[in-house]
Parts: C-alpha cells; sequence; structure tokens
C-alpha cells in the first residue's frame, strides 16, 4: 500500500481552487481570519475571548455566539445568492455568463444548504438560548455543558462547509442532493463528502440542542407557570423541539446510508444493483418538511410575544394559538409528499397528502387572525420590531396562497421545481422566519447588551429588506409561470425573461444593503450606546419574565426565583403598583455551573474526525474519534462542574443594578 | 423631503412600473397560463380557482391590518383601547370555521382533480393515442417512437387533438419531463418508468425542459415540440424513417455519453425494445447498472409492460 495515501488520503497538491471565484471567497476569508487573529492579538483579548466566551455554558452567551455565527452566515449564503442572481441575468443566449456551470451549481447547493442550517438555525438557536430561560424563570438550561457542546458540533459543521471552499470543492446536486446525482458515480468529488459531514455534525448538535431545551421547558419553569401560562414563544419552541427530537435522526440515518453508499459501495439509493433514490427522497423529507416548521414555530412565536407587546394588549386567543402549533406539530410530519407528487406515486397518494397540506394551513390562518386582533383595540407603538411582524403579515399570507395553489396535486404538477415554487418557499422563509429572527434580535438585543439598537437604521434596514423582496421575487412567481426552472444557469434569449432576472437581481442587491444596514446598524449602537441604555430592563413595556429583570441580565437571571400568577406576569405585576419595591429582598446562595474547555475541543475533534471522513484519512477518524471518547469520560469524572454564587456577592451585583435603575430618566418607552 | 413630494414620487414610481410591467408582460410568453391542451387547461383552471378561494382569506387579512394599524395608532388616542380583551369565542369559531370550510371544498377539489388529472391516466379521443418514449439522457432528451422504429433527440412533433402517451425514464440522473403548455411533469427516474398522458389542441411549438437539477449540462436539457396537421406529423415520421442515422446499440451507449447543449438529431432503425432494456437494466441484481447495454433483447415477461412506476418504499 502507497504510505502517501495512507497518511493523506484522498488528500494532494490540486485539492486547492482553480476557479477564480472560490480562489477569491477562499482567500478573502484567509485574509478575514488573518486580520481578526493579528487584532485579537494586538489587543491581547485571546484570554477574555477563552473564558468568557468560548467555554461559556451561559446560554445568553452561547446564544450571542450562535447569533454572530448565523449572522456571518447570512452574509456568505447572501453572497452566493447574489453571484447566482448575476449568472442568471448575465448568462441569456450567446453569453454563458460570467460562472462555469459548476460554480453555479456549487453556489445554489451551498446557498441553501447554508441558509437553513447555518444560518436560520444558527439564528434560532441563538435566540432560544437567550431568553428562554429567562422566559421560564430559569437560571440555566437543563444540559448547560450539553448546550455549549452542541453549539460547538454546529460550529464544527460551520467550519467544514467553509472549508470547502479552500480545500477541495462543494456539492453540485442541489441542497438535499438527491441520488443518483450525489451517489458516487455521477458526483465523484468530495463535493457531496463535505455536505454530508457538516450537516451530519450540525445535525447531531441540532438534535442535542432539541433535547436539552424540551427538557428544560417541561423541568425548569418557575413556580406558579403551568403550562397555560406559558409565554408563547415557549410555547413555540416546546412544538419545534418536539420536531427536532423526531426528525432530526432520520436525516442522521439518511446521511449515514448516503454516505455508506459512496464510501462503503453499498446500494440503498443507487439507481441500479436494487437500490431505489425515491426512498431517499422520502426519507429527506421525512426529516425535512419538519424542519420548515421547526424553523418557522419559534418565529410565530417572536411574532406573538412582539405584538402583543407593541399593541400594549394581551395576546388573542391564547388557548387556540397553543391548539393551533400543537395542530401544526402533529400535522408537520403527515405532509413531506407534497414536495413530490410528480414521483408519479398515484391519485390516491397524491390526494391525500395534498389535503393534508392544505389541512395545516387552517391552524395557520387562525394564527394570523389572532395576531391581528391583539392589534384590534391596541395602542399600537410602531418600533422597528413592529415593523418586521407587518411586513411578516403581508409576505406570509402571500406565500401561504401561493403554498395553498401548489396542494393541489395537478396545479403543482405546473408549479413543481420551478421559480414559482423558488419564490413561494422563499416568501415563507424570508418573510417568515428571517424576519421573525431580525425582528427577535432587534426586540431582546437590549435585554442582552443593555443597551437598544438605532431605530431609524433598523427601519431602513426593514425597508430594503422589503422592497429588496418584493422586486427579488415577485418577478420569480412570473418566471415560474413562463416554464422557468429553479437552477438554470443559462437560458435562451428567445424567451424574454432577462428582463425579470435583471430586476430580481436588482432586488437581491437591495436584500443585501438591508442585510449591511443590518449590521451597521449593530456596529453604530454599539457606538452610540450611551444613547440608547436601557437602565430599567424594560425598554419596550414588556409582559413577561425577561423584562422584570436588569439589562444586562445578570450570569444568574434571577436574584430570586420568581413566582408566576398570570401569563404576562410582569404586566400585571406593573399594573398592581409597586408595593413589593419596599420589601427588602433576601438572597440566598446561588449553584451555576461551570465553564468548560471540554465543549470546544470536542468541537474542533470533530472538525478533525469530519475532515478525516471526507478525505479518507482513516487515522485521523480513528484518533479523533478516540480522543473525543476520552475527553467525554474525563468530563463525566469530573465531580467538580458547579460553583456557588454567595448571596453576599448577588447582593452586591443587585445594588448595583438598583443604582442604576435610579439614574434612569424619566420612564420613556420608545 | 416633504411629505407631499415624498407620496408623489412613489405613485410615480408605482404607476410606472406597473404600466412597463403590464406591457412586458403582455409581449411575453407566460406558458402555464397560455395552454394549448386540454390538460394544461385544466390545471391552469386548478390554479385560479384555489387562488380565487384564498382570496377569501387574503382579502380580510390585508384589510385588517391596514385598518387595524392606522386605528389602533399609539397616537390615535380617540380609539378605543382594551388592554384585557384577549379571547371571543364567536370571532375565533369564525375564523377556525370559515377557513376550514375553505379547506373543505378545496379538499374535495384536490381529491378529484388527483384522479381526473391523474398523469397515467389516458385521455379519451376519438384519434387513436400515439405513445412516445422518453428517455433522460446525460443531458439531452431522446424521444422514441416505438411503433414507427424512429427516435429523435431534443425535439419531436406531434398531430393536434391526438392524445399522446408518454412512458419516461432516464439512464442519467433523476431528471423532471415538462412541457409548460400541454401539461405538468412528471419525474424521469432510472429503473423506473413513469407515465404522462398529454395533448395538444392547438398548433404551434411548445418549450420543454428538465425540471430537476441533474448536473453540470442540465440548463442545456431544453427541447421543443411541435403540434401541427396529422399530415405534417406523418411527414415528419417519414422523414426520420429516411434518416441515415440508425439507432444501434452502440449508437445509443454513444448517447448515454455526457454532452452538453446538443443539437437536435434523427434516427431510424430503433429497436421497439430499446426503451424496456435501458429501464431493465437498472433493475438487475447482478449486473452493474454503470455498464452500458449489451444488447437489446426482447424482453417476454408480459409483466415487464405493467411495471408503471416504481415500488414504493
Amino acid at each position: 500500500m502507497n504510505y502517501v495515501a495512507g497518511i493523506l488520503g484522498k488528500l494532494n497538491i490540486h485539492v486547492f481552487p482553480h476557479d477564480k471565484v472560490t480562489l477569491g471567497a477562499a482567500v478573502s476569508i484567509v485574509l478575514g481570519g488573518f486580520i481578526a487573529i493579528l487584532f485579537m492579538t494586538y489587543t491581547k483579548r485571546w484570554k477574555w475571548l477563552w473564558k468568557e466566551w468560548l467555554t461559556s455554558v451561559d446560554p445568553k452567551k452561547i446564544g450571542v455566539m450562535y447569533i454572530i455565527v448565523g449572522l456571518l452566515m447570512l452574509v456568505r449564503g447572501g453572497a452566493d445568492a447574489l453571484m447566482m442572481k448575476t449568472q442568471q441575468a448575465t448568462s441569456v443566449g450567446a453569453s454563458h455568463g460570467v460562472l462555469s456551470a459548476t460554480t453555479f451549481q456549487q453556489l445554489f447547493s451551498a446557498h441553501g444548504t447554508i441558509m437553513i442550517f447555518f444560518a436560520a438555525m444558527g439564528l434560532m438557536f441563538g435566540l432560544i438560548n437567550l431568553v428562554l430561560p429567562i422566559q421560564i424563570g430559569a437560571r440555566d438550561v437543563a444540559f448547560p455543558f450539553l448546550n455549549l457542546t452542541s453549539f460547538w458540533l454546529f460550529a464544527a459543521g460551520m467550519i467544514l462547509i467553509n472549508l470547502s471552499l479552500g480545500i477541495g470543492e462543494f456539492s453540485t446536486a442541489g441542497w438535499l442532493a438527491y441520488p443518483p446525482l450525489s451517489e458516487l458515480r455521477y458526483s465523484p468529488g468530495v463535493g457531496v463528502d463535505y455536505w454530508i459531514w457538516s450537516l451530519q455534525i450540525a445535525g447531531i448538535g441540532s438534535l442535542l440542542s432539541g433535547i436539552n431545551f424540551f427538557v428544560t421547558i417541561v423541568k425548569m419553569r418557575c413556580s406558579g407557570m403551568n403550562l397555560m401560562k406559558m409565554p408563547m414563544f415557549v410555547w413555540s419552541v416546546l412544538g419545534s423541539t418536539l420536531l427536532i427530537m423526531f426528525a432530526f435522526p432520520i436525516l442522521t440515518v439518511t446521511l449515514t446510508l448516503l454516505f455508506l453508499d459512496r464510501t462503503m459501495g453499498m446500494h440503498f439509493f443507487t439507481g441500479g444493483f436494487g437500490g431505489n433514490p425515491m426512498m431517499y427522497v422520502n426519507l429527506i423529507w421525512a426529516w425535512g418538511h419538519p424542519e420548515v416548521y421547526i424553523l418557522i414555530l419559534p418565529a410565530f412565536g417572536i411574532y406573538s410575544e412582539i405584538v402583543a407587546t407593541f399593541s400594549r394588549k394581551r395576546l388573542f386567543g391564547y388557548t387556540s394559538m397553543v391548539w393551533a402549533i400543537g395542530a401544526i406539530t402533529v400535522l408537520s410530519f403527515s405532509v413531506w409528499l407534497h414536495h413530490f407528487f410528480t414521483m408519479g406515486a398515484g391519485a390516491d397518494v397524491n390526494g391525500f397528502f395534498g389535503i393534508m397540506t392544505m389541512v395545516i394551513a387552517i391552524p395557520t390562518g387562525v394564527k394570523v387572525f389572532n395576531w391581528l386582533f391583539t392589534m384590534f383595540r391596541g395602542r399600537i407603538n410602531f418600533s422597528t420590531p413592529m415593523y418586521w411582524f407587518m411586513g411578516f403579515i403581508g409576505l406570509f399570507t402571500v406565500g401561504g396562497v401561493a403554498g395553498v395553489v401548489m396542494s393541489v396535486p395537478p396545479a403543482d404538477f405546473q408549479l413543481h421545481n420551478s421559480l414559482f415554487l423558488v419564490a413561494h418557499f422563499h416568501t415563507m422563509i424570508v418573510g417568515g422566519v428571517v424576519f421573525g429572527y431580525l425582528a427577535g434580535i432587534t426586540y431582546w438585543f437590549p435585554k442582552i447588551f443593555g443597551f437598544r439598537l438605532n431605530e431609524r437604521l433598523g427601519r431602513w434596514s426593514f425597508w430594503c429588506w422589503f422592497i429588496g423582496f418584493l422586486l427579488a421575487f415577485i418577478p420569480l412567481y412570473i418566471l415560474g409561470l413562463m416554464g422557468a426552472t429553479r437552477r438554470l444557469d443559462h437560458y435562451s434569449a428567445s424567451l424574454g425573461w432577462q428582463p425579470l432576472f435583471i430586476v430580481s437581481g436588482i432586488g437581491a442587491g437591495i436584500i443585501a444593503i438591508g442585510v449591511g444596514i443590518f449590521v451597521l446598524q449593530i456596529a453604530l449602537s454599539i457606538i452610540q450606546r450611551k444613547d440608547n441604555i436601557d437602565y430599567t430592563g424594560d425598554p419596550w413595556n414588556g409582559r413577561t419574565l425577561e423584562w422584570s429583570i436588569p439589562s444586562p441580565a445578570p450570569f444568574y437571571n434571577f436574584a430570586i426565583s420568581p413566582i408566576v400568577h398570570d401569563r404576562d406576569p410582569f404586566w400585571e405585576a406593573k399594573r398592581q403598583s409597586n408595593k413589593d419595591t419596599d420589601e427588602v429582598p433576601h438572597y440566598k446562595d446561588i449553584v451555576m455551573p461551570k465553564n468548560s474547555g471540554i465543549a470546544p475541543i470536542i468541537g474542533m475533534l470533530s472538525v478533525a474526525f469530519g475532515f478525516g471522513m471526507i478525505w479518507h484519512v482513516w487515522w485521523l477518524c480513528i484518533a479523533a474519534l478516540v480522543t473525543i471518547i476520552v475527553v467525554i469520560i474525563v468530563r463525566s469524572s469530573d465531580d467538580h462542574t458547579e460553583f456557588i454564587v454567595p448571596a453576599k456577592e448577588i447582593e452586591r451585583i443587585e445594588t448595583e443594578y438598583a443604582a442604576r435603575k435610579a439614574q434612569a430618566p424619566k420612564r420613556r418607552y420608545a | 423631503m416633504n411629505k407631499k413630494l415624498k407620496i408623489g414620487v412613489i405613485s410615480i414610481l408605482l404607476i410606472a412600473s406597473v404600466g412597463i410591467s403590464a406591457w412586458y408582460l403582455h409581449h411575453t410568453n407566460i406558458a402555464v397560463l397560455d395552454p394549448a391542451g386540454p390538460i394544461a387547461l385544466k390545471e391552469r383552471n386548478l390554479i385560479y380557482f384555489a387562488l380565487g378561494l384564498s382570496l377569501i382569506v387574503v382579502i380580510p387579512v390585508f384589510t385588517l391590518l391596514g385598518v387595524f394599524a392606522f386605528r389602533y395608532r399609539e397616537t390615535n388616542t380617540k380609539s378605543k383601547y382594551s388592554p384585557n380583551l384577549d379571547h371571543n369565542a364567536v370571532a375565533e369559531a369564525i375564523w377556525w370555521l370559515i377557513p376550514s370550510g375553505i379547506i373543505l371544498i378545496l379538499s374535495v377539489v384536490a381529491w378529484t382533480s388527483s384522479h381526473s388529472l391523474d398523469p397515467y391516466k389516458p385521455i379519451a379521443s376519438d384519434n387513436k393515442t400515439i405513445n412516445i418514449q422518453v428517455v433522460a439522457l446525460d443531458w439531452k432528451w431522446l424521444f422514441i417512437y416505438p411503433n414507427d422504429q424512429v427516435a429523435s433527440i431534443n425535439n419531436f412533433e406531434i398531430p393536434t387533438n391526438t392524445p399522446i402517451n408518454f412512458e419516461i425514464t432516464s439512464d442519467a440522473p433523476m431528471n423532471s419531463f415538462w412541457i409548460p403548455q400541454l401539461g405538468g411533469q412528471i419525474y424521469a427516474m432510472p429503473g423506473m418508468s413513469t407515465q404522462l398522458n398529454l395533448m395538444a389542441t392547438k398548433d404551434g411549438i411548445f418549450n420543454g425542459s428538465s425540471a430537476n437539477i441533474s448536473g453540470e449540462g442540465f440548463s442545456g436539457m431544453t427541447f421543443t415540440v411541435k403540434a401541427s396537421s396529422n399530415r405534417d406529423y406523418v411527414n415528419w415520421i417519414r422523414q426520420l424513417s429516411a434518416s441515415p442515422k440508425k439507432l444501434t446499440v452502440a449508437t445509443y451507449n454513444q448517447l448515454t455519453k455526457p454532452s452538453q447543449y446538443n443539437k437536435v438529431a434523427h434516427y431510424s432503425n430503433v429497436s421497439p425494445d430499446l426503451y424496456n432494456s435501458i429501464v431493465y437494466k437498472y433493475m438487475s441484481p447482478s449486473e452493474d447498472s454503470t455498464q452500458s447495454i449489451d444488447s437489446v433483447t426482447t424482453i417476454n415477461n408480459p409483466k415487464a409492460r405493467d411495471i408503471n412506476g416504481m415500488v414504493m418504499p
């Protein structure tokens, strides 16, 4: 056996990028990383970064790290989108555009994968980490160390998928890598392996997070908070985590089977040898459809919190909303086949799944009306989060109609895999999920950092997103009806599609400006933080527990565990005057989990393991796996994973906050 | 900018863009909304119907959103404020029941149309159905007329008002066979044979393409269908029969090699069993499907013709 092959697997000198686009991206990432490293070294922040952030088990800090990664990946996925749009606007007739077909196909595969797995999931877990424990009156999650490990597995997947830019190549088989295209015969390179292993590792992180937050909600609610007193965001996360626990194992198994096909010469999904590619399509959507609801449910929760807060009114139809979430959670497992009505499964099967799909529209419609009637007879304050909410209702309704149209199987035969479909799911995911998460970041930002975001830039960002979205996706609805299919890197000039592709590209550019303004908004708000300081801990006149504690929230969240009697406990407390302020609080010692360097180590070992699997560097896989097991054993035998915060220390921190609150200017809500 | 000027500029922009869009759409073919056959027509009408039915919900949502946002804005202190109003049984019953009613109607339509527009269902007509076998290759379409023993790459002709039965498979990754003006698509999958029944009622040349990503040359997998009189069709078949290129096993194996943006090509002397051989080469448990076919063998198994679609997982 060749020793080099034994040591390096499939790695060789030719794995570095050949085409200009990929090379440019790889070089800019390396340069960016280098500048960041220089900056960190120059300002001597490495120790701080490690101690305060990378090893922190505080869900608020983990949440911030998730959101930073999520926003970075939003930028990366957005850059992919811009390049695709440029190609589609220019590659017509005799011109074949600026990109090769292969690069274009890598771009749309990476765009979909990154946006769903690393941008949307990152922002989602970020927001859940930030607020969920505080909303249920808890000091931490059920399994703090596992929570940090989940983040690091997510980060490991993110690192792997971005490594594909500089070392080797990425998949060209689309974001769900349907076989037989993704099988070894048609995709012999490492692209699909990068896809498999970055999703596999990140997916396990997501599964562990799902379990963690489910247990957190079930076991760690504060005294008095029975299920029907939970904030709507908590309900939505409960639905979402249930879906994660049932759906993600399907993904893990499906990816494993595809890996076995590709690496061990098996035939689960190959065209020949009795393999069945449509089995994969069924399996991947049995995960993929619930995944859509995993993402949208927490966004629904965020909108519910926002519309009640800014309408200064109790959420309308709470019980209906809970049942609607329950119905959506259950139904989302019975509709996966609508992603392939065109497979030829027969009229009965198509009819059944078409009807199930439509049925989901009922609870979703109910939620929309309940949100609208929360505004009814309210006193609506139009701060930035409310803009996102209004934009969401508009876009989501339009996207929902497109979805209902496509749920009729014969209508879907004409719309499936066309740009109409692409426009539909972008309307739901951008208008529903992304708007919700950006609203959530704006809404809860002061709770974490102690100051609000700049309102004016927030609104500008919203208008860029909204107008850009309309310009980018209305043309796609029309193009779909014109017969344009998705994923085209070239089309005939005689079709007359180019003007619409150009408009769509301009729209994407405006969205990119919106992303830029959002990032600028955060940067400027940090610089001008003195102007927007949240002294009271309650910048929006909030309703739920998170607004009852100071901003930024202390690491232990609640000095004294709260007791709730109402769905909007803080709102009710504010209304029942301030009699409790005279009482002298009696603090007790608090037990908190210690930070852990083990989780980032597991994360980095997972990168090594995945890299070894991708490049067939087997010794690296074995070494990484063995080390992970050893490290877990070491961690499990550590009896000193917690520390005690003395009551005195808590008193000192709380007094400091009280002093700060006293300097607050006259109470003024944004 | 003062408010009046702002509103003025925005309305001019809106009117201009609506005008330009209307002019553009008037001059461009919107294939799905411009059907040339009964299936595409019924599918288009279904789209309109579902869209219309949804408006029963959409119009109230947009109206309420606008009215509530304006009326209950913070600065309008004259509006009624009921901070504790959080449920109303009648109102909630309305928005559980009305969408349910709409979905009930649409469910019936979905069920019946799934059956009446089942792609496998033959189209009733006085004219005899023509069989066309479609093979998706890397990256071109092969159309085989088994009865006339001719074949064509990336274009084919049909007579109007005559039902066409397509049998569809792939000797490449999965593709999707779509002619928007004639009707909706169905997947082309290796080792499986799907069916699609379509008919043209108008003369014309219609565009078709693959709707599912199948690799590097995917965007070039376009084809055209010409629908015209029966005489034109017969002439065309005759022309193909006289074609000097013969689709032997060797020629076919050559065709399966990847190639992009292929020109139209015509073949004569096509074995009527070629299609089945292509489907069956993936079904053999002992043979590696990556191989090319050795010979076109007549398949005597009477079940062979009955295997439509696939074994459901």
